[in-house]
């Protein structure tokens, strides 16, 4: 082990890139400003609509209200704005197909002559159930109309002299559980993912630079006549990409914490929790991830013959490592013992919990530390096997 | 004084070296001639240790490149073929960088670092970035960073490729300069020219084995040629065809 050689690589490498527009904005910029404000962007996004639909009136078309004065005089004084239009089955498609109207509702003919007969009065709601921002409004003219149909059925039984409580068997009573911070996760979930994402490509320029770069230049035959280990070069390259994914990984967990400051949760009833202890304990969790990413990008081009070729693997594998989480996101994986064993899962997992301002398990902690670090260790020595092939030099 | 000893390597099937030997003394230029793809970078390439020889060793001041590959580095410069330098670093620092991984303290390759400069006339552009350098300053950067652990053995493959006319003088004026200090100068070129002009002793190379080998005056004698080219295109030929 040549102390002082992996030292000279290191700082070289660390400095050259420094003057690298490229690594600089990859591992300063891009990650940790354009993931925190995407997301920033995102929840205000959220915040204004969902403000915006639990307020306001619904706007709905009714096509034929005529046929129905009193039904309609229910819905005006319930919160819906009615607009009359007489439309048929097919131009009220359309209307809704082209957004001229969001939500139609017709009655049809027969509807004033079934509902004197007792027969079961047809009322048809076409809405396009694509758009997720209109489901609300739909929901709430479905459960009124029904509620104006409850309110017909018990003044009839009341006519012929039942209870109408005793045909309500069951009554469902909602409670939503979700504590303001655990309701945050929801919108906060992919940002654990933005923050892993932009740790690795921090390192991703100065792994490439430092490998398949420095082959293309021509300037590694050289280097590899110094009288440094060519074991203790490569881990050198991988401890300087280490300390870019960590500025990277400091700045985009701080941006994170900021941004979301300036976003104003607590108006969706939700607390995010990112103060400066939370952020430091993601950074902690994230930390022993250095060196299994830094070993990982540094194989990737180190295998590569050219800059180019090296941009090419990096950009289908960069993405293997993170796969897992899509996963969690999907099935909603929970903290298990033996997740703790995956990385990056494993450092998700500890994320969210973090976020969620729930107890970290320190078992969890231990696991994910120490299989994360003992994964990038032999990483790293797969790494400096690969550089004492012949076959380096192309 | 660097020694091959039946240097032999092949890749995959193609056999590129087989089984060279030849000796380069201190206080002396000595020139691997050969067409291209006769085997020259392929032999440096081993004395210098980034290639392991399947057979056969080399020793640099008596030390073997197999068994010491670190300490056989110590005593020797390279510049190898179209060394590159590091663009976002200035001459300086390029120069510095390689003192370091040498083992150099920071005065000391500070100041071999100025010495350097000195020597390759490299003042007008030691603190700029490389990226914008010419060629030959490219070179002289390259060389200066092979020269900075003040090694007694020099390797050059092909230096003067794609060098103009002045750098070419002024690398061989280095040469000369290096080789009267007691410097042991192995250059490898195509350029028959270039080795009538500066080598001391001629190493002749085809088809990955030496083919003649001595004083220039020697060499012509043998080919029975007083024309160096001519002699040398005879020797290839036979080389070419065992």
């Amino acid at each position: 082990m040549n102390l002082r050689g992996i030292w000279a690589v290191f700082r070289k490498e660390f400095r050259e890139n420094l003057r690298d527009r490229r690594t600089l904005l990859s591992a300063l910029v891009f990650g940790p400003v354009f993931g925190p404000v995407a997301v920033a962007l995102m929840v205000q996004f959220m915040i204004r609509h969902n403000v915006v639909q639990s307020d306001q009136n619904i706007q709905i078309a009714v096509s034929h209200g005529d046929r129905s004065p009193n039904l309609l005089a229910y819905l005006t004084a319930r919160g819906v704005d009615v607009t009359l239009v007489q439309l048929n089955e097919e131009s009220a498609r359309k209307a809704v197909a082209s957004q001229a109207h969001k939500i139609v509702l017709e009655i049809p003919e027969d509807f004033g002559s079934r509902l004197e007969h007792g027969e079961p009065a047809p009322v048809i709601l076409y809405s396009d159930s694509s758009r997720a921002f209109d489901q609300r409004g739909v929901g709430r003219v479905r459960a009124l109309v029904a509620q104006y149909g409850l309110e017909i059925a018990q003044l009839r039984f009341l006519a012929r002299g039942i209870e109408p409580i005793s045909v309500l068997p069951i009554s469902v009573q909602e409670i939503d559980v979700s504590t303001p911070t655990s309701r945050s996760v929801l919108v906060l979930n992919m940002m654990s993912y933005l923050v892993l994402l932009s740790m690795l490509f921090g390192g991703l320029y100065l792994a490439m630079d430092a490998t398949a770069g420095e082959r293309e230049r021509g300037s590694l035959e050289m280097l590899l006549t110094t009288p440094v280990p060519r074991e203790n070069l490569i881990y050198g390259k991988i401890a300087a990409a280490g300390a870019y994914m960590l500025i990277s990984l400091v700045l985009t967990v701080t941006m994170f914490a900021v941004a979301i400051s300036f976003v104003g949760l607590e108006q969706l009833g939700a607390s995010a929790n990112l103060g400066p202890r939370a952020a430091a304990t993601m950074i902690a969790c994230c930390a022993p991830l250095l060196v299994f990413g830094a070993s990982y990008l540094t194989i990737i081009s180190a295998f590569a013959k050219s800059y180019r070729e090296a941009q090419t693997y990096v950009g289908l594998l960069i993405t293997i490592p993170t796969m897992p989480l899509v996963f969690a996101g999907l099935l909603g994986l929970q903290s298990k013992p033996l997740l703790m064993f995956v990385p990056f899962l494993s450092q998700h997992l500890l994320l969210t919990t973090v976020v969620r301002a729930e107890p970290l398990d320190p078992s969890y902690v231990a696991t994910s530390v120490v299989s994360t670090l003992v994964y990038g260790v032999l990483l790293m020595w797969v790494a400096g096997r690969l550089y004492r092939r012949e076959a380096l030099l192309g | 004084m660097l020694e091959a000893r039946d240097l032999t390597k092949s890749f995959g099937s193609v056999a590129a070296v087989r089984g060279v030997s030849f000796n380069a003394r201190d206080g002396q230029i000595t020139g691997l001639l050969g067409a291209n793809g006769a085997g020259k970078s392929t032999t440096l390439r081993m004395l210098y240790t980034v290639l392991k020889p399947d057979a056969g060793d080399a020793l640099i001041d008596n030390v073997s490149v197999t068994a010491d590959p670190l300490a056989a580095r110590r005593a020797i410069g390279v510049l190898s073929h179209g060394a590159g330098v590091y663009g976002h670093l200035t001459a300086r620092e390029n120069i510095t960088y390689f003192g370091e991984l040498h083992g150099l303290g920071v005065d000391d390759r500070e100041k071999r670092a100025v010495e350097l400069i000195d020597l390759l006339e490299m003042k007008s552009f030691a603190d700029r970035p490389a990226k914008g350098f010419s060629q030959g300053q490219k070179l002289k950067t390259a060389l200066a960073r092979a020269l900075v652990h003040r090694p007694r053995n020099v390797l050059l493959d092909e230096p003067t490729n794609g060098l103009d006319v002045m750098a070419v003088r002024n690398l061989r004026a280095l040469l000369t300069q290096l080789r009267d200090a007691g410097h042991c100068v192995l250059f490898s070129s195509h350029v028959m020219q270039e080795v009538e002009q500066l080598c001391d002793e001629v190493v002749v190379i085809a088809g990955g084995q030496v083919v003649a080998a001595g004083a220039l005056a020697d060499i012509r004698a043998r080919a029975g040629n007083a024309q160096l080219e001519d002699a040398f295109v005879r020797l290839m030929d036979e080389g070419e065809t065992p």
